[in-house]
């Protein structure tokens, strides 16, 4: 199949393969911030192919994972409301809340629906003009731009039964927070090419200069990663901490302009809690006072709670590549994708799931 | 462990309160409502065989004895309609035991105000797809329920089959070095279902593989007596079939990803929504595991046969990794491939 065959090509992997085993002269620990390319490394097995030098730690770039426990609680309490049409993208209706999950909510009678795109919620709300419509509005700087979208429509429109429930994430600033730790072990880092995409580069050009450690821009083909991870090896080998772009085919340094002028129309930057991390400063979009009214939170009156992970959890040294999925007590016995205990359990990006679904006798054959 | 005892489960698997989508998705959720259900309730020596049809011995002959309901939507599809569909499905169930489909019943259970010339075009379609199929529908039911109901149409079919003596074919048959043969292309009903469903019109002629399949596998019969066991993927795919057969024979299962053959078409919607094509519904396609020596026999009684023209062996039987699939990358690393709890869900980004 065209433009993705050429991206899975085993011969050509082999080359990159060999090409990093050539270079590679010491231990390089490197990270891929998000969960679709964590997700590729593990369907495809590239961390095996890999020199025993260079090892992968898996970053918290899954947004379903890092959405935190209070949100997910909102969401059910807003979904099962009568009168609600409470839609959503598929992988987040299974995704436990304190109490229960979305798929549950709609078994009881909630009309939950499954979504492509925010704007098929503001054509369902175009169509019900008796019910009120919530898009549960979740994602990194990847999906802004769309949801966005849809609020700044529903505002031209005049649709008074639409809004978002809001949990957006932004990606520079949880690498701060990985970078400023004392534990940090990660020395060079697979930038989110989705995020780069509609953002641009140069904020990982500011941290670059700032930690002087090595990005380049990755996509989420075998290819696309390993030859991320081979232009990493270099920089990392030549003593060099620059900012290079592996994804030329969808990314630029300046990004996708129009997308995030629109972005910021409607949302500004606050502090977001991190499921499993806790709360980051300036770490996520709120709806601008302006779009008050299409903000969910307000329009329901749903009121802050607070949620507590479980203790025994490893979910932030995981989520910052401190330990290994595999490392867990939990994992795979009280904790599995049934039933998730953590954040990077619940969707297939997260690390834990991913380890779970492609290596799970791995670690039984060990133990 | 007392720290264990605080740990609560925030969503537990098996005591759910309501039935959820995931309990029909032929995934985890599905398997845990008839073990933990209906088999305990209803246990008995036939029924505890779990197979996709009860043999029944009763003097003088073998019986295959199955059912299936269907609750597809749209009702017409590119490739069939719920009638077809209705046809191939149970016709299908009784041919994976190796049975000679003969005579079905039909249920329908129709919501008030559903259109008459709609029932009359899944009617003839059934009909038709029964003369093909050279099966009688010798006995049926109709039932209307009030508006908001029922959606449109819902149809049961039961289907009777005879088996010949001393054929025994058990998802527990499954030895280490047995291949596993796959007749076609994966995924083409579940993607043509979801593409009319989702509005994601295709430049192609993608449709669904719809058929029956007992003349197929009467042709793998005829060159082999070393079939262990046969499934139609449907629900929950490829993937779902062979995790049952792992486990209930206690073997490995060893796919190679070159070997299984994938249309661009479905590829590229699944590449789109996030979605693994080994877990997609197939109509008209089966999976058999065959001793060694006869896999190639039968494979080539399969290319023969139009059902079968794009099969391929697929992978072997292991002793290693009891009750797991894995699958061999194009890159030579290898991955789980695992029972889903419930339906495949499109990923964010």
């Amino acid at each position: 199949m065209r433009f993705v065959d050429e991206y899975r090509d085993p011969v050509l992997a082999e080359k990159l393969v060999a090409d990093i085993r050539r270079r590679v002269t010491r231990p390089w620990v490197i990270m891929e911030i998000c969960g679709g390319q964590t997700h590729t490394l593990m369907r495809y097995g590239i961390d095996e192919l890999l020199p025993a030098q260079v090892e992968l730690a898996h970053g918290p770039g899954c947004p379903v994972c890092v959405t935190p426990l209070e949100i997910i609680d909102k969401a059910v309490e807003i979904a099962a409301r009568p009168g609600v049409i409470f839609v959503s993208y598929g992988d987040m209706l299974r995704v436990p809340g304190s109490r229960t999950d979305l798929f549950q909510v709609k078994a009881e009678g909630g009309d939950v629906r499954i979504a492509y795109s925010p704007m098929e919620a503001v054509a369902i709300a175009r169509r019900n003009p008796d019910r009120a419509v919530v898009f549960f509005a979740v994602g990194f700087e990847t999906t802004a731009p769309a949801n966005a979208m849809a609020v700044w429509q529903a505002k031209l429109e005049g649709l008074r039964n639409f809004s978002l429930l809001v949990s957006h994430v932004l990606v520079p600033p949880a690498i701060r927070l990985l970078l400023d730790s004392p534990l940090n072990r990660v020395q060079g880092f697979i930038a989110p090419g989705h995020v780069c995409a509609v953002m641009g580069y140069t904020e990982y050009e500011e941290l670059a200069a700032r930690y002087r450690i090595p990005f380049v821009v990755g996509g989420f083909e075998p290819l696309d990663l390993l030859e991320a991870i081979r232009m990493l090896v270099i920089q990392l080998e030549e003593g060099r901490a620059d900012v290079e772009n592996q994804y030329v085919r969808s990314v630029t340094r300046a990004g996708n302009v129009p997308a995030r002028n629109r972005t910021l129309d409607v949302f500004e930057v606050a502090d977001r809690k991190w499921r499993g991390i806790g709360e980051i400063a300036d770490s996520g979009y709120r709806l601008r006072p302006e779009f008050a009214a299409f903000d969910a939170e307000k329009v329901f009156g749903v009121s802050a709670t607070h949620a507590d992970e479980p203790p025994e959890c490893i979910a932030a040294q995981v989520l910052q590549g401190l330990r290994k999925p595999v490392d867990c007590p939990m994992f795979g016995n009280r904790c599995t994708p049934e039933c998730p205990m953590g954040a990077p359990m619940v969707s297939s990006e997260g690390a834990c799931a991913a380890y779970h679904r492609y290596r799970h006798f791995h670690t039984e054959v060990a133990a | 462990m007392a720290s264990a005892l605080t740990l609560a489960c925030p969503v537990p698997l098996a005591p759910k309160d309501r039935i959820l989508l995931g309990h029909g998705s032929g995934g985890k959720l599905s398997a845990a409502l008839v073990n933990d259900l209906f088999l305990p309730l209803f246990r008995n020596p036939v029924l505890d065989c779990l197979e996709d049809q009860a043999t029944l011995s009763v003097p003088g002959s073998r019986l295959a004895f199955t059912t299936d309901s269907f609750v597809v939507k749209p009702l017409f599809f590119r490739g069939g309609d719920i009638g077809s569909l209705a046809v191939h499905g149970t016709v299908n169930d009784l041919a994976m035991g190796g049975a000679e489909p003969l005579f079905l019943s039909a249920g329908f259970i129709l919501e008030e105000g559903f259109e008459m010339e709609k029932l009359r075009r899944i009617t003839e379609s059934m009909a038709a797809a029964a003369r093909d199929a050279g099966v009688l529908i010798v006995t049926g039911d109709t039932k209307v329920v009030e508006r908001g109901g029922a959606d449109g149409i819902f149809i049961n079919t039961a289907g009777i089959g005879r088996v010949r003596e001393g054929l025994s074919l058990s998802a527990a048959n499954a030895r280490p070095g047995d291949r596993i043969l796959v007749s076609g292309t994966l995924g083409d009903h579940g993607i043509t279902i979801l593409a009319e469903r989702e509005g994601i019109g295709f430049d192609s002629d993608l449709r669904s593989d719809s058929a029956a399949l007992h003349r197929l596998t009467a042709d793998m019969l005829a060159a082999s007596t070393q079939i262990r066991c046969m499934r139609d993927p449907t629900r929950g795919g490829l993937a779902s079939s062979l995790n049952e057969i792992a486990a209930r024979s206690g073997v490995g299962m060893a796919l190679n990803e070159e070997s299984i053959l994938i249309r661009d078409e479905v590829r590229g919607a699944c590449e789109m929504l996030g979605l693994d094509p080994l877990y997609v519904a197939n109509e008209g396609k089966l999976v058999a595991i065959v001793a060694p020596e006869d896999a190639d026999a039968v494979l080539q009684a399969m290319l023969r046969n139009p059902l079968g023209r794009n099969a391929s062996i697929a992978g072997t039987v292991t002793s290693t990794n009891p009750g797991y699939v894995t699958i061999r990358t194009s890159f030579g690393t290898s991955r789980i491939v695992d029972m889903l709890s419930g339906d495949q869900l499109p990923r964010i980004c």
